[in-house]
């Protein structure tokens, strides 16, 4: 800061992508804790291992792609990509689960396309699909409270299955009503029977919405993706809870359990695989909201954020081509006005 | 001589069905979620492209130009309805596993292909050359891609042999990775697109690894220095 006031004209420092990518770092910080403190230190071992296998990942495809290291690397998409599988996976998941999550996310996801800026998909969102339709025992290993650093670490490295866990590990509360449906109770009781992780889950996401709000308000996201998911699942769980209470859970249980605010705010928000135009950012995120509520009422997994961003990924094309915003002074296909 | 080192290069390598011209790549997709379904697969698709190939060189020269496609589709039906009742009988197993691939083969592209392309303008000799070459070459891909996805899926090699060889092949599993369970985006559908853009991605590398190392022959498409 030099304190000198130069005369205008001010022209705003644009923002760099590393700028954009620390800022959404920072923003996890509240959502993370709250899962730290809801399920244990296995959350941030998930993290680091595969924040380190996207990094060495992408500097071998960088490699392999004689493309220079450092702009790319100094870049923390990388870094990014990586926190957010690590916030997806169960704290006593092995850490091969990570390590397979960060590479098949970079190489998948991004690098096979033609690396940042150029991948129609979520590469944290690839790298997690990855791993839920491969490895379905080891990512249910979610516990009910928090586990102690000794079963965690066994957990990650100590090759401790998920049968010697079964004491520790239980549904989480997508995946308890879930089962609870499927035997024909009603949500009440599924609630009771599964023991649904008594209100933590709500803090997570509380913490993830705080981050989020604080991105808009610094302009590192806009408001489009997040307002239109949050509203698509809203809608959709209103719906249904009102058509029939006991079948289906209401809505502020929908948006307060499973990756709802992280999908919402951290992932759907993906400046290079999501819509651009402001119209298209909110259909894309009304399909996403609508996606996830309809796989976690009838599809064949718990939660449906990841499924519902990669399929919406796909009709990004199309909508920024057909609800392009309209030029002022021009007409509806682009045509002067008379 | 030299030409029939030609067809063979063209079909196991340069010009390889699966790998190349990326035709029939439903059932090549589809049955190759082990090495023993995907070897079953080939080896039919194998017999049906020599045999086909044969016989529309045989009869190129009485087949009208007007009908020459029909006639072609009736001649590896034929075939094919043929390989179906004799797997039927003799390898029942694989036939209920490979299911509607078998009968699939007819619309297989890569043999209506060959028989228009190749067959209907060569040889009985050349063309049955090209069929045993262009049918190699699409084997070769399904059994590269089978053992990749069964290597990767389940661990094993040459599982279920018996289906295939008879009993005394029950014991030829090979178990590449012990007490492994399994990496199953790789024997799911995805595991199989991405499995084949990776082998087209390693043959391109070997061809462009290639190319280089011969400087006299600049590769198809280079700029003249």
């Amino acid at each position: 800061m030099s304190g000198v006031t130069l005369s205008s004209p001010h022209l705003p420092v644009q923002p760099s992508v590393g700028g954009v990518m620390r800022g959404v770092l920072l923003a996890l910080i509240p959502g993370t804790a709250a899962m730290v403190w809801l399920l244990g230190i296995g959350v941030l071992i998930n993290i680091a291992v595969c924040v380190a296998a996207c990094l060495v990942t992408e500097a071998a495809c960088l490699r392999l792609r004689d493309r220079p290291l450092s702009p790319f690397m100094r870049d923390w998409t990388a870094i990014l990509t990586g926190a957010l599988i690590g916030l997806a996976l169960p704290p006593l998941a092995p850490w091969w689960i990570a390590v397979i999550g960060g590479v098949s996310g970079i190489v998948l996801g991004k690098h096979l396309y033609g690396g940042l800026g150029f991948n129609p998909f979520n590469p944290a969102m690839v790298g997690y699909v990855v791993l839920l339709i491969s490895f379905p025992t080891e990512l249910t290993l979610w516990t009910v409270e928090r586990a102690d650093v000794a079963t965690t670490l066994a957990a990650q490295f100590g090759g401790l299955g998920a049968s010697a866990l079964d004491a520790v590990t239980a549904a989480s509360p997508l995946d308890g009503l879930r089962t609870g449906l499927s035997q024909n109770l009603t949500v009440d009781e599924a609630r009771i029977a599964s023991v649904f992780a008594s209100g933590g889950w709500g803090w997570v996401n509380l913490g993830f919405l705080l981050g989020g709000l604080w991105m808009i308000w610094r302009k590192l996201i806009t408001w489009q993706i997040p307002v239109a998911m949050l509203a698509g699942l809203g809608i959709m769980a209103l719906v249904f809870w009102l058509i029939d209470g006991d079948r289906h859970a209401d809505p502020l249980f929908h948006l307060m359990s499973g990756a709802a605010m992280l999908g919402a705010f951290f992932i759907a928000t993906d400046p290079v695989s999501g819509a651009t135009t402001p119209r298209g950012k909110l259909v894309f995120g009304f399909g996403i909201g609508v996606l996830v509520y309809l796989i976690r009422q009838w599809g064949g997994y718990p939660d449906g954020v990841a499924f519902g961003v990669l399929l919406m990924n796909m009709t990004v094309p199309l909508l920024d081509t057909h609800l392009q915003p309209r030029v002022y002074g021009q007409g509806k296909a682009g045509r002067p006005d008379r | 001589m030299s030409e029939y080192s030609d067809i063979t290069k063209k079909g196991l390598w340069t010009n390889n069905p699966g790998f190349v011209q990326l035709l029939g790549l439903c059932p090549l997709l589809a049955v190759s979620n082990t090495v023993v379904n995907a070897l079953g697969l080939g080896l039919a698709t194998l017999l049906v492209l020599t045999a086909s190939n044969a016989a529309v060189a045989a009869i190129r020269d009485s087949v009208r130009d007007e009908v020459r496609i029909p006639i072609f589709v009736m001649v590896i039906a034929a075939f094919v309805t043929a390989i179906e009742l004799l797997m039927n009988a003799f390898l029942h197993e694989l036939y209920l596993i490979l299911g509607i691939f078998i009968p699939l083969i007819v619309t297989n592209c890569a043999i209506i292909g060959r028989a228009e392309a190749f067959a209907s303008k060569n040889s009985l000799r050349k063309a049955v050359a090209d069929g045993l070459a262009m049918g190699g070459g699409f084997g070769l891909a399904l059994l590269l891609l089978g053992g990749l996805r069964e290597v990767l899926g389940q661990g094993t090699l040459l599982a279920d042999a018996q289906l295939l060889f008879g009993e005394l092949a029950r014991g030829w599993t090979i178990t590449v990775i012990p007490e492994f369970r399994g990496f199953l985006l790789a024997a799911l559908p995805p595991g199989a697109f991405i499995g084949l853009a990776f082998l087209i991605a390693g043959k391109n590398m070997i061809d462009r690894r290639l190319a280089a190392r011969q400087p006299a022959k600049p590769p198809i498409g280079a700029e003249p220095a």
